[in-house]
């Protein structure tokens, strides 16, 4: 056990508790590094048979990079793990899986043409004369399924007609059937409704029964409390706590997982619109300006009643969990997954946004979560990107609008190299921060009125962070509205006037700018 | 002195990393050393009437490439082409049968029926979301089936003489004589226009679609109505090309068989990456002639006609995998 002295870190001993078995698994003091940046620091975890340790943190905490160490897609940094006592390595996920750990990953990895029976065995087949038997294959499963009261599941389903909460079942039976003492299931309840989630819960019981021992990564605090045991919290790579979830309050936990110092981080905002004292009852900071994008009733297969306004000149957050519906709102906005039920009005005028090609009509505009993926053409050219919207809306105006580019990137804090050899330069070839700034650029020359960014500093230096910052203060005291999506809760406290947080797929309630990320956190996990 | 020699010899490796590059420059050099490799062993090639009928004969595959590009550069493929050159052709002779009072009325239902195709070709793969390889090679078995239900198998009629001119003729039109051929200037006139339309926003936003769709989606393009207007390029260039095919070459049974991969394998030689996004137009045009001068010096040197297949197969190949090696250093 580590010698510690962090007041904190309350780790369980077994030794105090003479019913509890021996642990199956441990991690000493695991560290990892991607690129010279530190993800995780002097891990400790220690799972026992038979019981449910949940892992719990904000995004970017290191949950995932920890699971992964478990599953053996990573190899740890420094630390050491132990298996029943004995020192391991995991070089590939199949040796943590030989081994008796397995994983369930938020993605489903299943087949959706093939059955059950098929899924679960795929790749160790039961061979009769060198062909699959497949008698035995689904009599291997049916007893599979039976042992762990799954009585909903036919072996020869075909995956795809299952519901999610049943697929995520059959990756968890996939688990069991190799014999796992250890699973590891990362958010298994994401993608289910809330009355799917009770067959998950009956299962995760029954393995406990048996003697699994089980690592759980959940956001959702409700669950934690229903199903965990000990509970371990990782914040921004550091281990921070280790206690029986009987022990640890919702209000410590979340208190926890947030917390930490950035002041003076943030640009402020112009001295006029500073709120004046928050005081109660009165929205703060709100700016006397028209409401530009306004939402009422909004909802698609994603998301349901949404109801927002963002004025001109104002930043509202909407703040909420991996999958809580934040970037469902942006698309529905922009007419990538486009809304079909509410109204939306720009600048008081009912719009029908149906395409992206629409909402840049409308003057909307969409900085997406994934730079590399939507928002860039890698291969051409810094210019070529940077009038891409242009080009493809205004063909007309083009030409004499793109003239302004070199401008825009300069007031971004471009490199003036980069300036200068924009028709060149291949955007692949830039930094994270700079690509950042190249979309930036593509948007800010078309003179939105409303401009969506969806994490907008996600993975990008401090110093390209500072110049997102410094534009949304521009943009607003140029009358644009904000929409602001962002994990990284800080940025949301400190740049938003209002914050809208989701949870499932609905907005949970509303916070005025600089409010406790606490209080975010609570609404977001549900826990207020 | 050592300060030159510094630059020369990193200009000298400048060089060196653009002709290996894969892209313009290396295809330009692959068309100069055949074309050496032509004269030295028959120096007569050198003479502006042969330099004139190479053009004359490589005219129509520029043509085709150029179509092409614009296809490929999107992400797509158009294997249709050739049979489309058939198609036109032989329904232009059997129509006109010789008539020239009939030639304009032929020519523009040709026009009509090729932007037909390349519409039909760019609708069903982007709205229909069939993969372009499966539309237009569907398209190619349609057309090349049609025609010869059409025409019982062997094609009849007769191309009128003024509807021959362009891919005969040339200028000053004295027999015997240099000339520069009509076919050269059609070529020129295509490869400038697809020049300009590259730098054009259209030319653009196509190449951006192909390199990343959804990106160009998202920033407001119709992704489908951009690859379907590079499709109604290709067909349209395709019914050019058939105008000059059938003028050079009359009408056959055989005619435009392969050409779609000629075409195709022109715009790889170039540089163009097949999936899209990289290469341009002008480096497709010089693929094109550097495989033209490469089935010319396959006949200088008496290898027998049907040697060209086997090396397409091989040019095409190697062109990609070579693209594909640079892409990963």
């Amino acid at each position: 056990m580590r010698a510690d002295d962090d007041a904190h870190i309350a780790v369980p001993d077994p030794e105090s508790d003479p019913e509890s078995p021996d642990p199956v698994l441990r991690l000493h003091g695991v560290g990892k590094e991607f690129f010279g940046t530190s993800v995780l620091r002097d891990i400790d975890l220690t799972l026992l048979p038979g019981q449910v340790h949940a892992l719990v943190g904000e995004n970017g905490a290191g949950k995932s990079t920890l699971m992964k160490i478990v599953a053996g897609v990573h190899r740890p940094d420094t630390g050491a793990i132990e298996l029943d006592g004995a020192p391991v390595s995991f070089p590939t996920p199949l040796d943590a899986q030989q081994a008796g750990v397995a994983t369930v990953f938020q993605e489903f990895n299943l087949l959706p043409d093939r059955s059950v029976a098929e899924n679960v065995y795929l790749g160790r087949e039961p061979l009769l004369r060198g062909l699959v038997d497949r008698r035995r294959l689904h009599a291997d499963t049916s007893h599979l399924l039976d042992d762990l009261g799954l009585t909903s599941i036919t072996p020869w389903a075909r995956v795809g007609s299952l519901s999610v909460a049943q697929q995520q079942v059959v990756e968890i039976v996939k688990a069991v059937s190799y014999d796992a003492r250890i699973i590891s299931m990362d958010e298994p309840t994401a993608a289910l409704a809330e009355q799917e989630v009770a067959l998950l819960y009956e299962l995760i019981g029954r393995l406990r029964d048996r003697g699994v021992a089980i690592l759980y990564v959940s956001h959702r605090l409700q669950e934690i409390y229903d199903l965990a045991d000990t509970i371990t919290v990782l914040k921004d790579g550091n281990h921070m706590l280790t206690a029986p979830a009987a022990e640890v309050s919702p209000d410590r936990l979340v208190r926890t997982m947030v917390g930490r110092d950035f002041a003076g981080f943030f640009p402020d905002k112009p001295a006029d619109t500073v709120p004046t004292d928050t005081v109660p009852g009165e929205v703060p900071g709100e700016v006397p300006g028209e409401v530009r994008l306004a939402l009422e009733g909004a909802g698609n297969q994603m998301v349901d009643d949404i109801d927002l306004e963002v004025r001109a000149g104002e930043i509202v957050a909407l703040a909420g969990l991996q999958g809580s519906g934040r970037t469902e709102i942006a698309h529905g906005v922009f007419g990538i997954a486009p809304f079909t039920r509410g109204r939306m009005t720009v600048d008081g005028q009912p719009v029908h946004v149906r395409t992206p090609r629409q909402g840049v009509r409308h003057r909307l505009a969409l900085v997406t979560e994934d730079r590399k993926s939507e928002g860039l053409a890698l291969g051409q050219s810094v210019l070529a990107n940077a009038r891409l919207v242009l080009d493809a809306v205004l063909p007309r105006a083009s030409d004499r609008r793109a003239r302004g580019i070199p401008g825009v990137l300069r007031s971004l804090a471009v490199p003036a190299s980069t300036v200068a050899s924009a028709q060149d330069v291949e955007v692949q070839y830039l930094s994270g921060g700079n690509q950042q700034k190249v979309v930036l650029a593509k948007w800010l020359v078309t003179e939105p009125r409303v401009i969506v960014l969806d994490e907008p500093t996600r993975g990008i230096d401090v110093g390209a962070k500072r110049a997102v910052y410094d534009l949304m203060r521009t943009l607003t005291a140029e009358g644009t509205a904000v929409l602001l999506i962002s994990s990284e809760l800080p940025e949301v406290v400190a740049m938003a006037d209002r914050i809208l947080v989701l949870r499932d797929g609905r907005i949970a309630g509303e916070l005025p700018g600089g409010s406790e990320e606490e209080a975010i956190m609570a609404l977001a996990t549900g826990a207020a | 002195m050592t300060l030159t020699a510094e630059t020369s010899r990193s200009t000298a490796r400048q060089w060196r990393e653009r002709l290996l590059s894969g892209g313009s420059w290396t295809v330009l050099a692959l068309l100069v050393v055949v074309l050496v490799v032509i004269v030295v062993i028959n120096p007569s090639f050198a003479e502006p009437v042969s330099l004139m009928a190479f053009a004359k004969k490589a005219a129509p595959l520029v043509v085709l490439a150029v179509g092409q590009y614009f296809v490929i550069v999107s992400g797509e493929f158009d294997l249709s082409v050739g049979s489309l050159v058939g198609a036109q052709v032989v329904i232009a002779a059997r129509l006109m049968d010789g008539d020239e009072a009939l030639t304009w009325p032929v020519l523009g239902l040709m026009l009509v029926f090729g932007l037909l195709v390349g519409l039909v070709n760019g609708l069903v793969t982007t709205l229909l979301r069939v993969p372009s390889f499966i539309t237009t090679l569907g398209m190619m078995l349609v057309l090349f089936g049609a025609i010869r239900l059409w025409t019982g198998g062997a094609p009849t009629g007769a191309l009128s003489e003024s509807f021959r001119v362009l891919g005969r003729k040339g200028f000053p039109d004295v027999p015997g004589q240099f000339q520069v051929p009509y076919a050269l200037l059609v070529a020129l006139v295509v490869v400038g226009f697809a020049v300009l339309l590259m730098r054009r926003p259209f030319g653009r936003s196509l190449v951006a679609a192909g390199d990343n769709a959804v990106a160009t989606a998202y920033s407001g393009a119709s992704v489908w109505w951009l690859r379907t207007r590079a499709f109604l390029l290709s067909s349209f260039l395709a019914t050019v090309a058939a105008v000059l095919i059938g003028g050079f070459a009359g009408v056959t049974a055989q005619v435009g068989q392969g050409l779609e991969f000629m075409a195709i394998t022109a715009v790889v030689l170039g540089g163009v990456a097949l999936g899209g996004g990289r290469g341009t137009v002008v480096a497709a045009m010089v693929g094109a002639l550097a495989l033209e001068a490469l089935f010319t010096l396959f006949n200088q040197l008496a290898l027998p006609s049907t040697i060209r297949p086997a090396v397409q197969g091989v040019i095409i190949i190697v062109a990609v995998a070579y693209a594909a090696r640079r892409r990963r250093t």
